[in-house]
């Protein structure tokens, strides 16, 4: 570092005006330690100083939320004596350079924010982006990402059970990496990231501390991507599960005994982030001594000592009586736990190196004090001409069985069985339902009540309209969760869009928030946290706006539990809801005519809840006996997943009119849902369904999807076309 | 009648495999590999997972644990030992069972249900099965694919020691039916006194048909092994 001050600033990038701020916050000039740290804290990755203003929007408090947003993760009552936690993260940026580490490190750094919540971690899911499968570089970066989820999430013991993968070439340049954890606890086993009790031990557990990852939030995270991405790889941390692993059971042991007075983990600006964080919320200060970090390599400077993203690394604050207790449990788990510094009186952290002192800065300051920008806003004019371009004009198929075929086929549609059977969806035995199906259900030891989780987002919605292409990602999220029989309950995150600085992308962003709290106060499902990627963009060209979602649900008793598969030859098919001519935005337009024009489906929130509670009772009343919700693909591509999933055919008689068949086939209206019944119960289904529109399809059974007049295919030749896996 | 089953760091299943014991009516606890004690249990469980994170070869730093130091004496005492994925590879590892486990063919881990055909059922991990029996239990490895050398695999032939070969659901041995390119079809195999079993699939997984795979074929493996002890100590 030869730089200092404004110079240093500006090349670890802070503004001009940020400089002035710490300026005037410390009373003097920062000196480069100090400057790395508020660098690393006030990157928007850390800080949120874009998102802050419309993310308090959101709504936030329900009966059932313990802990809502700036805890680690969101914390909700599973009922019991239990809870549920649950966070969705992104870590884009570092696939984009070295997939395989990437998507690692992001399932890493996802389970210790759980981890830190008290709570074992139970489920994975990762919802993935990619630019189109027919270029090598697209085909590298998806298959690097799945084995790095592969190698780490196994080796970790925690299933991978759901997620989503989908492509657009607007991802090409910058692929979206989520990742979501849950776990579950005790009431009594909720840990705080938080520092309190003067003279009490602050222990750094887990790897030692090395020179990967600094300046992964302020220089990967923070800022777009150009044609000098790859000379950003040193950038990239290295994950090692094992050492997570091991890490994971020694912290869920120290809980166990009692022993943390609070506990925090390492991820975004490493160990700065850790002790500005949990001091500023305890309100304390801490004194640091970086002597004491266990180091890879003996030289490093203060600034790299504190900013490292070293991996699964923790923080844990005990009392001093019972530090030798806490590092001989690590010890005994092969987890190194060392004394790095000390809750003090006041409110400043002092950080000491080789006798000196390097930091002495207001923990607030970094953690919760940092810049807040109500950034320019302005609607593009793109948007009018893009949906000015409706698909409804597009040519008519002529033959469709040959595009339900096609649809089916598409990298979207298609089954990605090819890739979940490369991730541990069994171990710690409570898979009720793995990957492939709506929602991923587990079950919930010591209840009779299972977890039902989906991960959803559409961003080519996003793209027509950003707050109704939000909408409908939580309500396709709460639908996956109630075609279980599951009652939504609440929702995390993970808000993917271009660079905040550019007036169009936050009008996008703010859209989409608002269109998240308009669903989230419809559903009664608050947000409980959240993750915003910013600056997803290559050379200048955003992403889709694309928030994604992760749904929690429960289902009281899980033995009710639902799939979408057709089950009884001579059942009946319904369709729940209604059909309108919408293609804007649909699998249809994109897969057949390479078309995104036109306005998203129009979202009707009280339909949409109307159908959550409907699938919630005919479930409860064990009325149907499969399930599956309308979207990708409407109709035509719904009614086929569940006879391939089934291994039996369909007659379906009723029909829109011939002309209109592949609109009314493709469509993809909300609040629709294919369900099956006996025909004996249909007529307490229509009795359950009230005033809500539901239509009797036709009848299970038959070895092809028969739509009469329309089309027919064998059942055996969806399954084929799903399951095309593209060529590598 | 007790059971234990070994927690080496990196382990994952060791708590799925308790559990599935219990559920059949076994007591089960857990042994720690750094203790060469075996706390007098009537059998051994060495679970699934990446013990101490599965380095250099799988299972080969967990031969020279602690506990190996007793359990390697108990099996060759006689005692029972049912090793299961990577338990299996830490037996071939610590010369329990013949063999080595290396990369599946496919080059990529695979989480899936397979069919697996009881070649032998004259142990005691199979005397609720016939041979014959088709059972359907998960795989979930990335290194699974048994190889052993011609000679060494044509004594075990001869011996009756090749015990599991994944299948077609008829039973019938297959090529499309091997998940990871294992030398003919081998997902399980015991050492000459029967006493030491280890195999690929996960029966830990498969006990109740309510969660994972939907199968309890699993609780034919592990009930035989729990009949075994049960019968040794009337």
């Amino acid at each position: 570092m030869s730089l200092t001050g404004r110079d240093l600033a500006l090349s670890l990038a802070l503004t001009s005006d940020e400089y002035d701020r710490i300026v005037s916050t410390l009373g003097r000039e920062p000196n480069n330690t100090e400057l790395a740290m508020y660098a690393a804290m006030w990157s928007e990755h850390c800080s949120y100083k874009s998102s802050k203003v419309h993310l308090k929007t959101l709504p936030t408090e329900g009966e059932r939320i313990v802990l809502g947003p700036g805890e680690n993760a969101g914390v909700v009552d599973i009922g019991d004596g239990l809870v549920a936690v649950f966070k969705l993260e992104s870590h884009n940026h570092p696939s984009a350079v070295e997939p395989v580490q990437g998507a690692a490190t992001g399932v890493g750094g996802i389970v210790r924010d759980i981890l830190a919540t008290g709570a074992r971690p139970v489920a994975i899911l990762d919802p993935l982006r990619f630019g189109d499968p027919d270029t090598w570089r697209n085909r590298w970066l998806l298959g690097g990402v799945v084995s790095g989820i592969s190698q780490y999430g196994n080796s970790i013991g925690i299933p991978t059970i759901g997620g989503e993968v989908k492509f657009d070439p607007t991802y090409a340049g910058n692929p979206l990496v989520n990742v979501m954890c849950v776990g579950i606890a005790t009431r009594e086993q909720i840990q705080h990231a938080t520092a309190t009790g003067e003279g009490n031990v602050c222990l750094l557990l887990g790897a030692k501390t090395g020179r990967d990852g600094i300046g992964g939030v302020s220089v990967l995270a923070s800022r777009p991507f150009d044609a000098e991405a790859e000379a950003k790889r040193p950038s990239v941390q290295v994950g090692d599960p094992f050492e997570e692993k091991i890490l994971i059971e020694a912290c869920l042991e120290l809980i166990d005994r009692g022993l943390l007075v609070g506990l925090g983990d390492l991820g975004g600006a490493g160990l700065s982030c850790a002790i500005s964080e949990t001091a500023s919320r305890g309100d304390v200060g801490m004194d640091v001594d970086l002597d004491a970090v266990p180091l890879r390599e003996a030289d490093m400077e203060p600034f790299e000592i504190l900013t490292s993203e070293s991996q699964e690394r923790m923080f844990a604050i005990v009392e001093p009586e019972h530090a030798d207790e806490a590092i001989e449990v690590c010890k005994r788990w092969g987890v190194p736990a060392v004394p790095v510094a000390r809750v003090a009186r006041g409110s400043l952290l002092t950080i000491r190196h080789r006798g000196s002192l390097v930091a002495s800065v207001p923990p607030r300051s970094l953690a919760d004090e940092g810049p807040v920008y109500e950034r320019p806003m302005a609607r593009p004019d793109w948007i009018d001409v893009l949906r000015k371009d409706d698909p409804l004009a597009l040519p008519r198929p002529v033959d469709l069985g040959a595009t339900l075929l096609e649809i089916v086929a598409s990298p979207n549609v298609a089954s990605k069985e090819w890739v979940w059977r490369q991730y541990d969806y069994l171990v710690q035995h409570n898979t009720l339902d793995g990957p492939g199906g709506d929602a991923a259900l587990i079950r919930v030891e010591g209840s009779d009540c299972a977890l039902a989780v989906s991960t959803d987002g559409n961003g080519r919605f996003g793209q027509l309209d950003p707050r109704v292409g939000a909408m409908h990602a939580v309500a396709e999220a709460a639908r996956n969760v109630a075609c279980t029989g599951a009652r939504p309950i609440a929702i995390t995150n993970c808000l993917n869009f271009g660079n905040p600085e550019r007036p169009d992308v936050m009008w996008q962003f703010a859209e989409a928030v608002a269109g998240i709290g308009e669903a989230c106060r419809a559903f009664d499902t608050p947000v409980t946290g959240g993750n915003v990627s910013f600056y997803n963009e290559t050379d200048g060209e955003s992403i889709h706006p694309t928030p994604v979602i992760g749904m929690l649900g429960i289902l009281d008793d899980s033995s009710k539990r639902l799939d979408i598969a057709f089950k009884n030859e001579g059942d009946v098919v319904v369709l729940l809801g209604e059909t309108f001519p919408e293609l804007g935005g649909s699998e249809f337009a994109w897969a057949i005519h390479r078309h995104l024009g036109g306005t998203p489906p129009e979202v009707d929130l009280d339909r949409e809840r109307e159908l959550q509670e409907l699938l919630v009772a005919l479930v409860d009343e064990m009325l149907i006996a499969s399930a599956h919700d309308c979207s990708e693909g409407g109709l035509g591509v719904a009614l086929a997943e569940c006879a391939i999933a089934g291994a039996v055919g369909a007659r379906i008689e009723a029909a829109a009119e011939a002309d209109e068949a592949h609109v009314w086939l493709f469509s993809e209206s909300g609040a629709r849902a294919v369900v099956t019944c006996s025909e004996r119960d249909l007529a307490k289904v229509r009795k359950r369904a009230g005033d809500f529109p539901i239509t009797v399809l036709g009848t299970v059974g038959g070895e092809s999807l028969a739509i009469e007049g329309v089309l027919e295919v064998p059942v055996e030749q969806l399954a084929e076309a799903s399951e095309r896996i593209p060529t590598s | 009648m007790r059971i234990g089953v070994v927690q080496f760091p990196g382990s994952n299943d060791e708590r799925d495999a308790v559990w599935a014991l219990e559920q059949l009516g076994a007591d089960a606890e857990l042994l720690w590999h750094g203790d060469a004690d075996l706390r007098g249990v009537d059998a051994v469980v060495l679970p699934g997972g990446f013990s101490y994170g599965d380095y250099l070869r799988c299972g080969a730093i967990a031969r020279f644990s602690p506990v190996m130091s007793s359990v390697v004496p108990f099996a060759n005492d006689g005692g029972l030992v049912l090793g299961i994925c990577n338990g299996f590879q830490v037996l071939c590892e610590a010369g329990l069972l013949p063999g080595a486990l290396v990369r599946n063919a496919g080059l990529a881990f695979v989480c899936d249900a397979v069919d697996v055909v009881v070649e032998n059922n004259e142990l005691p991990f199979f005397t609720r099965a016939e041979a014959g029996d088709v059972l359907t239990i998960p795989i979930k490895h990335g290194e699974g694919r048994y190889v052993a050398d011609p000679a060494e695999l044509a004594r075990m032939s001869d011996d009756g020691r090749i015990v599991l070969r994944y299948c077609m659901p008829d039973g019938s041995v297959a090529p499309e039916a091997n998940p990871n390119g294992a030398l003919d079809n081998i997902a399980g195999v015991c050492n000459s006194a029967r006493n030491v079993f280890g195999m690929m699939p996960h029966p830990e997984h498969a006990v109740d048909a309510r969660v994972g795979i939907g199968s309890s074929d699993g609780a034919v493996i592990l009930g035989s092994l729990i009949d075994a002890v049960v019968g040794a100590e009337a």
